[in-house]
């Protein structure tokens, strides 16, 4: 028998919450995709490291979202049961991890955002989620100096990871630009102290992501046209696989435990 | 007779090394306490609280410490104890305690430097081989087999090593 999805009271701040745990679950699961398949023993273990940090930061936000909502949710039911069109991650992070340079510029432009979100929303005058910005914090600032050293090294490397590693840059443009939307209900929290503009955050992580690429001897592109839907529950086909996958166990066996 | 003050802080006091002794399942040279994830023990009447603040937040060794303190505890005579995770103040590798980074060098992982250079995207750092002391050294990859490590390679004795990063 199927297990029915479970219903989400998305007040604002269960909604702000809810996008940036679907951020951090679908890109942790999608560098968990690489675990015994990285072009070496080294990026194996760091692409399931930051993995792990991401799913981690997920955990305390799926936790503090199911604790906001106050109802029968917890950390497992939002993620397992919840359909494709209940997710709020970014469009970004649930493309497929193509070639090595395609996941490696997906966690380049994440992470880059993610330092400068993160720290910013230190500030916040939520507690919890200042205290899990302040650990997201360190570990994205990590993740950039990983990923800015493997695009540097693709870029400026041979013709083929050049090529590739722009192809990349090309194909992922699109997707960088709902990173800095906000809704009305983010805006209020925004007014409230809750959440930071992301919007503030844009001319700077332009300007981190303009000098390493440049460094790497790639090119930006200059089409502006951004793709957006994510955050409203409208995604590519792409999360939909990974979602069966995913929650496979759980929509199996509903209720196992370890 | 014994006041109830002194009660409570000796009750403490016991607790509070019960905690102590507790070690990281995958560095077991160094406790909780060394490491500085054990935070702050918390007594109630007979009910004792052990707060603890995670490394990273998806290190999977939180779990089994949090059991263990849990097991040190009852050991101790604690009935029921309670383990809660923190997060604010963020850990960092400066809590570390002097004591700790020794006992990590001698166990060849090379212990983290200040935190100052942490926000430099590509900072050029000198860690010393816990092996032979020589800073002659290279990274090898930015990630090792924890969350907390790098590995690292001694140029001077050849020998790759640990690093615990600076967090």
């Amino acid at each position: 028998m199927p297990v029915a999805n479970i219903q989400v009271s998305e007040t604002p701040l269960v909604l702000y919450t809810l996008r940036r745990a679907d951020d951090a679950l679908i890109l942790g699961h999608r560098l968990s995709e690489w675990c015994g398949h990285a072009p070496m023993l080294e990026e194996d273990m760091a692409l399931s490291n930051i993995a792990l940090d991401l799913i981690g930061q997920a955990r305390e936000l799926y936790s503090y979202a199911a604790k906001v909502e106050g109802k029968d949710n917890d950390e497992d039911k939002l993620a397992y049961l919840r359909d494709v069109r209940q997710y709020r991650n970014l469009l970004l992070v649930e493309q497929p991890n193509g070639d090595f340079a395609q996941t490696l510029v997906r966690q380049f432009f994440y992470s880059a955002f993610a330092d400068l979100y993160w720290r910013a929303m230190m500030t916040s005058r939520d507690a919890t989620l200042a205290a899990i910005a302040a650990k997201s914090e360190k570990e994205s600032a990590y993740h950039l100096r990983h990923a800015s050293e493997w695009l540097i090294r693709l870029g400026d490397g041979t013709d083929e990871s050049h090529a590739r590693a722009q192809a990349a840059i090309d194909h992922l443009w699109a997707f960088t630009g709902e990173m800095f939307d906000v809704d009305e209900g983010e805006r209020a929290l925004i007014n409230a102290g809750i959440a930071i503009d992301p919007g503030l955050l844009r001319g700077r992580w332009l300007q981190t992501i303009s000098d390493v690429v440049s460094e790497a001897t790639l090119v930006l592109p200059q089409n502006n046209w951004m793709q957006q839907g994510g955050r409203t529950g409208r995604h590519s086909e792409h999360l939909g696989h990974l979602l069966s996958e995913l929650q496979s166990m759980q929509r199996t066996f509903p209720g196992l435990t370890w | 007779m014994v006041s109830v003050l002194e009660r409570d802080s000796e009750l403490r006091t016991r607790a509070w090394a019960a905690a102590a002794s507790v070690v990281d399942p995958e560095i077991p040279v160094l406790t909780i306490a060394d490491l500085g994830v054990l935070r702050e023990v918390v007594l109630d009447g007979d009910q004792v609280e052990v707060k603890i603040t995670p490394t990273y937040s998806g290190c999977p060794a939180m779990n089994i410490i949090a059991l263990e303190i849990e097991l040190a505890l009852e050991r101790a005579g604690f009935r029921h104890p309670k383990v809660r995770t923190v997060l604010s103040p963020a850990w960092t590798t400066d809590w570390m305690s002097e004591d700790g980074r020794q006992k990590l060098r001698a166990y060849g992982i090379a212990p983290p430097q200040a935190s100052s250079s942490r926000r430099a995207l590509f900072g050029a750092q000198a860690v010393a081989c816990p092996q032979c002391g020589s800073e002659n050294t290279e990274l090898l990859s930015e990630f090792g087999s924890t969350s907390c490590k790098a590995l690292w390679r001694c140029k001077s004795c050849r020998e790759p090593f640990d690093y615990f990063k600076c967090h």
